[in-house]
């Protein structure tokens, strides 16, 4: 029972950085019509100003994080202003490829920053936990308190987005953009800034998701950046195209990968080691089996 | 007065698609703009309305002013600030949204300030839409739709409403109710500039009216003129019959252009 309260406490807590990120994923998708494939990038720039922020020159954790966000954010910005407002029109074949030139800039400026050097964040939580189940001299089982503070900081932030989205002035004609450019603009949206927004947003999001990947109380590196791609099953999974198909996506495949590490190793030793990171993308092709445009996409999305 | 002064509109800098139109809306008045496929009149309105850049447009000559000013044709949003609203050819409804969404992006520009009284105004007007206003607009009858769509434009409280053919794919029925609606319309003070090929429809509300061909305003006269044109009762009044025929030809042509 404990472990199983431990497992899924894992598993949700990875999954809503997955939803998260996965997010951060859907609503430049949304905006632009390409999948960012820059995200890795930003999501550890995002990393790398906290650290300096809080380790480095001492700020609190907190406001380190909110800065980071806002930086990762304005570059981001200025990456849609720079490379990608001038692909409109063009496929979007070649706008994915601009993404994927930018996403090789920003991990070579990683390295170069990292320096590397391995980095803390210094957030709040550490290796802190809750012991469930006490061994004779060390806990036997435990909860980690990141994976709880993990999930309450991506609920309030996407619930958060979620009304935004759906109530706010702003919110509203950012979807409207996205969902036929030229009708928003008959309506006097002015669709360039709304593209500035969502990938402000976009990068915010990605920041904000490298910075809870790194909150566990190991080092991160430059090369970290990787994880972010842990997000695509859970977006696919999702159906690219649907903020709450991310957040379901990211949710199962957090608690699949934490499943299978508990419990695999046990009961089924002869799929090998290291299962859990195979698990969600079979989960993955599995579900596209079934439905091809995963559980919440729409069907038309072909765009890349 | 909303007008267009000898206006040219180039595609991808090649494709002259208006080559000199010009025209005037009081805002006391239904104006008809008549044309056949391809004459240029959503072209026309496009550049009006800012919307050109989308499709790789340009104006290359002219210009369009308001009240003797002119109009910023550059940027969509300056247009409906400066009271020029649209209802766009194929309604263009968000179709994931509601009714009442879809109405709340046509008030965009006004900020938040009187959505309730714009909402009781468009619900007055548009009876259907108020009983259906948590309804997902993809859901709606094409008739529907272009209410919501007209409803929609009506948001930003434009001086001048510019139509591009409401009436196209609706029943006679639901084409008579749209027509008085445009004029209900008109008379509580906006001006409107009315495309259409059904140009029984559009002369019959009409106090003047245009026509268009291969990119050039060829006639300027009144309705009732135009009405008794030989021409015109052949080309456009005399398609009645075909009327359906002609508008199946136009879907084809349409999604052609969407796949090359
Ligand atoms: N995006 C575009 N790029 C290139 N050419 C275009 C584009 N849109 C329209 N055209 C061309 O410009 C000309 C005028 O088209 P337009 O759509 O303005 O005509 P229309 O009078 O609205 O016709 P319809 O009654 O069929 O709607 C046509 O020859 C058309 O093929
Ligand atoms: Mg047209």
């Amino acid at each position: 029972m404990a472990t199983v309260a431990s497992t899924l406490l894992a598993g949700l807590g990875d999954g809503a950085v997955y939803a998260l990120i996965a997010v951060s994923f859907v609503i430049i998708f949304r905006a632009t019509g390409v999948l960012n494939f820059a995200q890795p990038g930003l999501l550890i720039l995002g990393t790398y100003v906290t650290s300096v922020l809080a380790v480095d020159r001492g700020v609190p954790f907190w406001v380190a994080a909110v800065i980071a966000v806002l930086v990762v954010a304005a570059i981001s910005m200025g990456i849609e202003r720079v490379a990608i407002r001038p692909m409109i029109g063009r496929p979007v074949f070649s706008t994915a490829l601009v993404t994927v030139g930018i996403f090789i800039v920003l991990l070579i400026l990683a390295f170069r920053l990292f320096a590397a050097r391995a980095r803390t964040i210094a957030d709040p939580w550490q290796l802190e936990q809750w012991c469930l189940v006490q061994g004779e001299t060390l806990c036997a089982v435990s909860l980690y308190q990141h994976h709880a503070g993990k999930i309450a900081v991506v609920a309030v932030v996407l619930g958060l987005l979620g009304v935004w989205l759906s109530r706010s002035r702003v919110g509203l004609a950012m979807r409207a953009t996205s969902l036929d450019q030229e009708a928003a603009l008959a309506q006097g949206i002015n669709v360039g800034r709304m593209f500035s927004l969502s990938w402000a947003l976009g990068g915010g999001l990605a920041a904000l998701g490298g910075i809870l990947l790194a909150a566990n109380g190991s080092v991160v590196q430059a090369n970290d950046a990787l994880f972010a791609l842990v997000a695509l099953p859970a977006l696919i999974l999702g159906g690219i195209d649907s903020l709450r198909g991310a957040v379901v996506g990211g949710l199962v495949i957090g608690l699949v990968s934490a499943l299978s590490s508990t419990y695999q190793p046990i009961h089924a030793p002869w799929l090998g080691p290291n299962f859990e990171n195979v698990a969600p993308y079979l989960v993955m092709i599995l579900v596209l089996l079934i439905r091809p445009y995963g559980l919440f996409g729409t069907k038309e999305v072909q765009r890349l | 007065m909303l007008a267009v002064h000898n206006l040219e509109v180039v595609y991808e800098d090649v494709m002259l698609a208006v080559r000199g139109a010009s025209l005037s809306v009081g805002r006391d008045r239904v104006v008809a703009l008549l044309g056949a496929n391809g004459a240029g009149k959503t072209s026309l309105l496009r550049a009006m309305t800012g919307l050109l850049d989308v499709h790789r447009g340009k104006i290359t000559r002219g210009e369009v002013t308001i009240e003797g000013r002119r109009l910023n044709t550059g940027n969509a949003s300056s247009v409906v600030r400066a009271g020029v609203g649209q209802v766009m050819e194929g309604r263009r409804v968000f179709v994931e949204f509601t009714v009442e969404e879809n109405l709340r992006v046509g008030g965009h520009t006004a900020g938040g300030a009187g959505l309730e009284e714009k909402f009781d105004r468009i619900y007055g007007m548009f009876p259907v839409l108020a009983d259906r206003r948590r309804t997902t607009a993809g859901y709606l009858s094409g008739g529907e739709q272009q209410m919501l769509a007209i409803g929609r434009a009506m948001m930003s409280d434009p001086d001048y409403l510019l139509l591009d053919e409401p009436s196209l794919g609706l029943a006679p029925k639901m084409v008579e109710r749209i027509r008085d609606l445009i004029v209900e319309i008109n008379q509580a003070g906006t001006g409107i500039l009315l495309i259409e090929q059904n140009a029984a429809m559009a002369l019959s509300i009409a106090h003047h009216g245009y026509v268009m061909e291969n990119g050039i305003t060829v006639m300027d006269a009144s309705a009732d003129t135009l009405r008794a044109d030989e021409d015109i009762q052949e080309f456009y009044l005399g398609v009645g019959a075909e009327g359906t025929s002609l508008r199946d030809v136009k879907h084809y042509k349409r999604r052609k252009r969407w796949l090359s």
